[in-house]
């Protein structure tokens, strides 16, 4: 299945990236190749087949809901680009 | 023995260096080191390390040497080692190979880091890879290609390249990395040295920075199965702070390992003699398979995995997807790189443009794809369904057979560039490895001779938890032909 040009910038909106016009016409080409591979998949009968999400069947691991201690507010803001005091500092959200 | 140094004891396994640390004939400092001076002198050609970090080696070191002089060591105590820079390390830079963690220092250790820690080992530095883990060669780093010990123009196989590359140098004698569809084995089939995927749910994954939760694993590489063993069972164990990780007991890796090949039941699924396999390999996996049949083991060419060759498009459209949601937090707000715009998601948008490569990327986008609307049900909850397909077969298999063994990839190393502008072409590479980490199970690559003077690897898939079973074959293998003996010419000090 190819995708087009519309689709890939479609994409890029919904994973927030931004792409060069170059970019697009490289991953439509890429993107298209890729896809095409998957449809191998197609001709396999998975009717009444249950999906696997994961190989190892755990379910609802639980803890006991605890208070524990955290790391300080001084590690949790050390790796951000940029912070204000006690805040991590952005543009505004809403103009 | 006489006249060792601690060069040539570096040149041994670490079990090998844990006998010469506990009768005094080196130091763990002195070990530490060697292996820093090697690493070093080695970078310039191999490019294995993002980070080397000599002050806490040597720390670690200088520790390492009071618990031996009190006589409370642990195995690894003393033994110098590598970590893929993809597991978070305390106060150290820990980048993915990406430049959207260029600057990230873990404010934690990662689980499997804590527990080296505890056991005493000595991190040397942060090993090379491809950004965040996605790829098969290691040139997709943002910090450079790593080269192949066996030949500096090819790639060492990835995504773990750096830590299959410098156990291979002789740099340190393990490695940590990490297996998603085949980069831990891989590339320690192209380097030449023994590589573990760890059954999913074995080892714990807190702290590893994640790309496709459902199928990775941390797992160790080594240069014989007697080390893979202290390594595994060092890393192994339930962690609370994995909701995924296996409450099962680890046992001792290292008991079964005299245990030869006699009786067990070999499976050689013709699915993964794929089409376009070189011959070199195909002949080398051939007389593998001729020495476990001599030695004992049944070996049975009828067993058949028929769905197996879905189990590339299913990987690629499962890892993508999981990759797609865990690489969404990164935003540029709490950590990472930001870009400066004019609004808000301009910035966001542009430090996500800026901050990761192609490869990374092109698998965001592939992911998004296969879950958005109208696509999710064709393709992420069809691949999903294929993958119980596969699970089904693997499960069949070793019902009746302990071990399946198969070439661990169609091709020896390949040159750098090579493969680098088609992904698809990279993609097929792991055509052998990938089913396995869609099932769960845990494999193992180990040498098994050369193709055109590169070497070629023996992929070992066990049942669910086997582990010890994969690690008693690989030593009465090794023991038996002697193919992990074999160093390049680039190995230890002595290069030209």
């Amino acid at each position: 299945m190819a995708l087009s040009e519309a689709e890939v910038r479609h994409l890029a909106r919904l994973a927030r990236v931004s792409v060069s016009d170059e970019e697009v016409a490289r991953l439509q080409a890429q993107l298209s190749t890729i896809l095409e591979h998957f449809e191998l998949l197609n001709a396999i009968d998975t009717e009444g087949v249950p999906p696997t999400a994961q190989s190892f069947d755990l379910a609802n691991v639980e803890r006991e809901d605890a208070s524990r201690p955290s790391p300080s507010r001084e590690e949790m803001l050390s790796n951000a680009p940029k912070t204000d005091g006690p805040y991590v500092r952005v543009r505004a959200v809403l103009e | 023995m006489a006249n060792e140094t601690p060069e040539s004891i570096l040149d041994l396994t670490a079990h090998e260096q844990a006998t010469h640390l506990r009768s005094g004939a080196v130091t763990a400092r002195a070990l530490a080191e060697s292996a820093l001076a090697r690493v070093q002198a080695q970078e310039a050609s191999l490019n294995a390390y993002i980070s080397v970090n000599e002050a806490e080696a040597l720390a670690q070191a200088d520790a390492a040497d009071a618990r031996l002089r009190a006589g409370n060591a642990a195995p690894l105590t003393g033994i110098p080692i590598g970590v893929k820079d993809l597991l978070s390390t305390k106060g150290v830079a820990t980048t993915a190979a990406s430049n959207m963690l260029r600057n990230f220092t873990p404010i934690i250790d990662c689980t499997v880091v804590a527990k080296l820690r505890e056991a005493g080992a000595v991190f040397v530095g942060k090993t090379n890879l491809d950004e965040f883990a996605m790829g098969s060669s290691t040139e997709h780093s943002a910090f450079g290609a790593t080269h192949n010990p066996w030949a500096l123009d090819r790639v060492p196989g990835g995504s773990s390249g750096g830590s299959a590359a410098t156990v291979a140098a002789g740099g340190v004698p393990l490695s940590l990395g990490t297996d998603t569809g085949g980069s831990i084995r891989q590339p320690a089939a192209l380097c030449g040295v023994v590589g573990l995927k760890p059954t999913y749910g074995r080892v714990s994954r807190f702290g590893v920075i994640a790309f496709a939760s459902s199928l990775e694993q941390v797992g160790p590489f080594a240069r014989d199965a007697e080390d893979a063993a202290l390594l595994l069972g060092a890393i192994a164990g339930h962690d609370p702070n994995d909701a995924t990780s296996a409450p099962v007991p680890v046992p001792d890796y290292t008991a079964d390992l005299s245990k030869g090949l006699d009786g067990l039941r070999v499976g050689v699924p013709h699915e993964f003699f794929v089409e376009g396999m070189e011959p070199g390999v195909r002949e080398a996996v051939e007389q593998a398979i001729a020495v476990f049949e001599a030695n004992g083991a049944i070996v049975d060419r009828d067993v058949t995995l028929p769905s197996v060759p879905a189990a590339l498009p299913v990987y690629y459209i499962i890892a993508p997807s999981e990759a797609s949601a865990n690489l969404a937090r990164y935003d540029g707000v709490k950590y990472g790189f930001r870009a400066e715009a004019d609004s808000m998601w301009a910035e966001m948008e542009q430090s996500r443009g800026r901050g990761f490569g192609a490869e990374v990327k092109r698998r965001i986008f592939l992911g998004t794809y296969a879950l958005s609307a109208g696509y999710y049900d064709a393709y992420y909850l069809k691949a999903q369904k294929v993958r119980t397909l596969i699970r089904r077969e693997f499960a069949a298999a070793f019902a009746s057979h302990d071990l399946l063994l198969t070439p661990c990839s169609p091709n020896v190393a390949f040159r750098l560039g090579e493969k680098l502008d088609d992904p698809l072409a990279m993609y097929l590479n792991d055509l052998c490895t990938i089913p396995v980490n869609i099932a769960g199970n845990p494999a193992m690559s180990i040498p098994c001779g050369f193709s055109e003077g590169l070497p070629v690897g023996l992929q070992l898939i066990g049942d669910m938890f086997s582990e010890s079973t994969l690690l008693r074959a690989a030593s009465a293998y090794g023991a038996l032909t002697g193919w992990q003996e074999r160093r390049p010419a680039f190995f230890g000090d002595a290069r030209g």
